[in-house]
């Protein structure tokens, strides 16, 4: 059951009858030029190399990986905040890869990002209000009832309170500054959400306070998430779809159960067994440890990128890189020994 | 826990007050533990309860203008609080050293990784330079750099992060300390990395046996190397035991939030995660009594001690194996029941 399909239309976990998706990601590319090499010469980043997945409405699609596997990069082009290499973005029937003026303005609103950093992603000298009003004026809407309104029952839906409209960031706990970004992000009714490692700075009481924010917004509101982290449990707790990246691509993409209970790629595997468990007391037997660090994205490895860290490589993984394709396991990974045992029992 | 009667670092009642321009901060209240050679002890607990200004104090970083110090703490037998600086110097960096979360901040960026822990080795150690790049080479490779000869003569910017920190741990281990402080190792690294990182610190201290105290937020990440585990909250200790006891029948309601708010690779994920309300304390304005009482679900107020009175490290007495203390007006019995009916059942207790 190896057999190379393509991977957008078999992403698994839901079926064509269940509807358009909201959003569909073919073949993704960003490569960044930078100078380096021996003579100052001109190489490039393959930052995202072929990146694509569907997301639809009200679901949230996890993505996952180290460090520099290309996770904001991706996160980015899909808002149209940085322009892509190449590859196609289609948004609710109509491509919007290179989306100009109107129709991105259209998108704006629609489409929202939320960053992890909510001290530097707030104007400090902007009120709460101005700053959770911003779109709506940036964007010349006039809800009913005047912007001031609207902009109190944004602060109400985050469980912030709506009398603190006119008090500045810097007045705000960290987790506080969080729920405004995600009241400003509301303010255009996005249909998605693309939140790049939104409570990475959160101590864990917060964290689960703006997790459980996070959750029952996508619940009322029927949104959808794009969800970048590198913490796995966190996105478990928030994802019913995920996708592993390792320098650039997706190397699993399944649903939840599939990833975290049945890895196929020994990526997968291997990024879930480093996790600390707080319930396995001193426990490190069966533990898989990688060896060193993710090579540079700017000459990945032939063949299976994962190759130079990965314990099951033979020579084939050098020569041939592996597609990603249905595994017994039922996820989707490009790997040629792909695994198939239980990892974790529920 | 450490019952030995001679713990390589003995903290008593440890005060750290600073002076600033809004007021008093106690960022540390009133904490006592203690650590033997050979085990590892686990400080929890969210930013600002108080545990990087508890191991600067340890190894005497705290700026003696601007702060004010009580309490002991001894290291071997010496008294490190009112320590002249120049036999400070000599303590750290040979008997206690320090590992930071961010490697940067501790390297140098304009010498090279080699130099630095030649001039580290060399501040303790009369030998000449030949020496002590052999002794930083050998480091090098102990800590799991690769190709240690070339790496020797590298900038700090060179190195990717999982690799700074190694520089920083053999830098931190050179002098073969009895003691060694790292505050977060790991809270900027990648899962993979951090495991690398945390299996050769286990590896290291079973080596050179010396008292080890890991400072993390992450329960998971105390779990898998503590021997001993003590939870932090607004300056002061909320728990205190063995990683067994303190995991296995935790007795805080602080700690039962912070397991019930972590997110775990088991269990339903569809459960709500149980988080605590509000925000840690100011400690320019400490709550009265119980400094956990504004946030705690289970605090006895309205004629109840928890506003008023704050609650005294006691030891639990109806488990058979002493050394477990947990602050807090709860009765045990009522403790006991409620972490078996309530808690174990929600994040990653369950
Ligand atoms: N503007 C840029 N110019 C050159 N390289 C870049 C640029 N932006 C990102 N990169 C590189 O592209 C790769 C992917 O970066 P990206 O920020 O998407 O990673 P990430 O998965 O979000 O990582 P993290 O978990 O650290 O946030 C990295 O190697 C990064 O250094
Ligand atoms: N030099 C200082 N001056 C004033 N306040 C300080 C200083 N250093 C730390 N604090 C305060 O002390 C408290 C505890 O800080 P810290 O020990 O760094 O917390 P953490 O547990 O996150 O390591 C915090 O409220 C912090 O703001
Ligand atoms: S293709 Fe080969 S190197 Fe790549 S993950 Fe699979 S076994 Fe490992
Ligand atoms: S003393 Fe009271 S407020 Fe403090 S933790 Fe115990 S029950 Fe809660
Ligand atoms: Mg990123
Ligand atoms: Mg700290």
């Amino acid at each position: 059951m190896t057999e190379t399909v393509d991977a957008v239309q078999l992403d698994t976990g839901w079926k064509a009858a269940q509807g358009e998706p909201l959003l569909k990601v073919e073949n993704l590319i960003k490569h960044f030029p930078v100078r380096g090499g021996m003579f100052g010469s001109k190489q490039h980043v393959r930052a995202v190399d072929g990146v694509s997945f569907e997301v639809r409405p009200g679901e949230t699609l996890g993505l996952v990986g180290e460090s520099g596997c290309g996770k904001s990069t991706t996160g980015r082009m899909l808002v149209r905040l940085l322009e892509p290499t190449s590859g196609k973005i289609t948004f609710e029937g109509q491509d919007i890869t290179h989306a100009r003026r109107g129709q991105l303005q259209r998108l704006r609103s629609d489409m929202q990002i939320i960053f992890q950093d909510p001290y530097s992603s707030l104007n400090p000298r902007h009120t709460v209000g101005t700053i959770v009003g911003m779109p709506l004026k940036v964007n010349n809407i006039n809800p009913p009832g005047g912007v001031k309104k609207r902009v109190q029952e944004l602060l109400e839906l985050v469980g912030l309170n709506p009398e603190h409209y006119n008090r500045f960031p810097h007045e705000f706990s960290g987790g506080q500054r969080q729920r405004i970004g995600i009241a400003r992000s509301l303010a255009l009714r996005p249909k998605i959400i693309v939140a790049d490692e939104p409570v990475s700075a959160l101590d864990v009481s917060i964290q689960a306070q703006v997790i459980n924010l996070l959750r029952d917004l996508q619940r009322d509101l029927n949104l959808a998430f794009v969800f970048i982290a590198h913490d796995l449990a966190v996105v478990r707790h928030f994802s019913q779809r995920v996708a592993v990246m390792y320098l650039g691509k997706i190397v699993e993409i399944g649903p939840r159960e599939q990833i975290y209970n049945r890895p196929a790629h020994p990526y997968t595997k291997a990024l879930l067994s480093a996790v600390p468990d707080a319930t396995r007391l001193g426990e490190s037997v069966g533990r898989i440890r990688l060896q060193g660090d993710v090579p540079t994205p700017i000459n990945p490895p032939s063949g299976c990128r994962f190759r130079t860290r990965c314990w099951k490589a033979q020579d084939i993984c050098a020569t041939q890189e592996p597609a990603l394709s249905v595994k017994e396991t039922g996820s989707l990974a490009a790997c040629h020994f792909p695994e198939n045992a239980v990892l974790i029992e529920n | 826990m450490s019952t030995a009667n001679n713990p390589y670092l003995q903290v008593s009642n440890l005060r750290v007050k600073f002076e600033t321009h809004d007021g008093t901060v106690k960022a540390v209240d009133g904490v006592t533990f203690s650590v033997e050679k050979g085990k590892t002890l686990g400080i929890v607990g969210e930013s600002g309860s108080g545990k990087s200004v508890t191991s600067l104090a340890i190894m005497g970083l705290h700026n003696p203008k601007s702060t004010l110090l009580q309490g002991e703490i001894l290291v071997d037998g010496r008294n490190v609080v009112g320590m002249p600086d120049d036999k400070l110097r000599l303590l750290r960096g040979r008997d206690m050293a320090m590992i930071f979360q961010d490697p940067l901040t501790a390297l140098h960026p304009f010498y090279t990784i080699g130099r630095q822990l030649v001039e580290a080795y060399r501040v303790h150690h009369k030998v000449t330079k030949a020496v002590a790049k052999k002794r930083a080479i050998e480091m090098l490779d102990r800590v799991g750099i690769p190709q240690p000869q070339r790496r020797f003569g590298q900038y700090p910017h060179e190195f990717s992060g999982g690799m700074r920190q190694r520089a920083m741990i053999a830098m931190s281990l050179i002098n073969d300390p009895n003691l060694l402080i790292a505050d977060e190792p790991t809270t900027a690294l990648d899962v993979t990395v951090q495991a690398q990182i945390l299996d050769l610190l286990n590896d290291l201290q079973r080596e050179f046996h010396s008292a080890v105290i890991l400072i993390t937020h992450d329960l998971g990440v105390v779990s898998q190397v503590a021997d001993d585990v003590l939870v932090m909250y607004g300056g002061r200790v909320a728990e205190y035991g063995t990683a067994q006891q303190v995991m296995k029948l935790p007795q805080h309601p602080y700690t039962w939030g912070l397991l019930a708010s972590m997110p775990s690779l088991r269990g339903d994920p569809e459960a709500d995660l149980l988080p605590i309300k509000g925000n840690p304390p100011s400690l320019l304005n400490v709550p009265p009594g119980c400094v956990f009482h504004p946030r705690c679900r289970y605090a006895m107020l309205k004629g109840g001690p928890c506003d008023r009175e704050v609650p005294e490290l006691l030891q639990l007495r109806t488990v058979d194996e002493p050394g477990h203390t947990v602050a807090c007006h709860l009765p045990e019995r009522q403790r006991i029941e409620t972490y078996q009916e309530e808690i174990s059942s929600v994040g990653v207790a369950q």
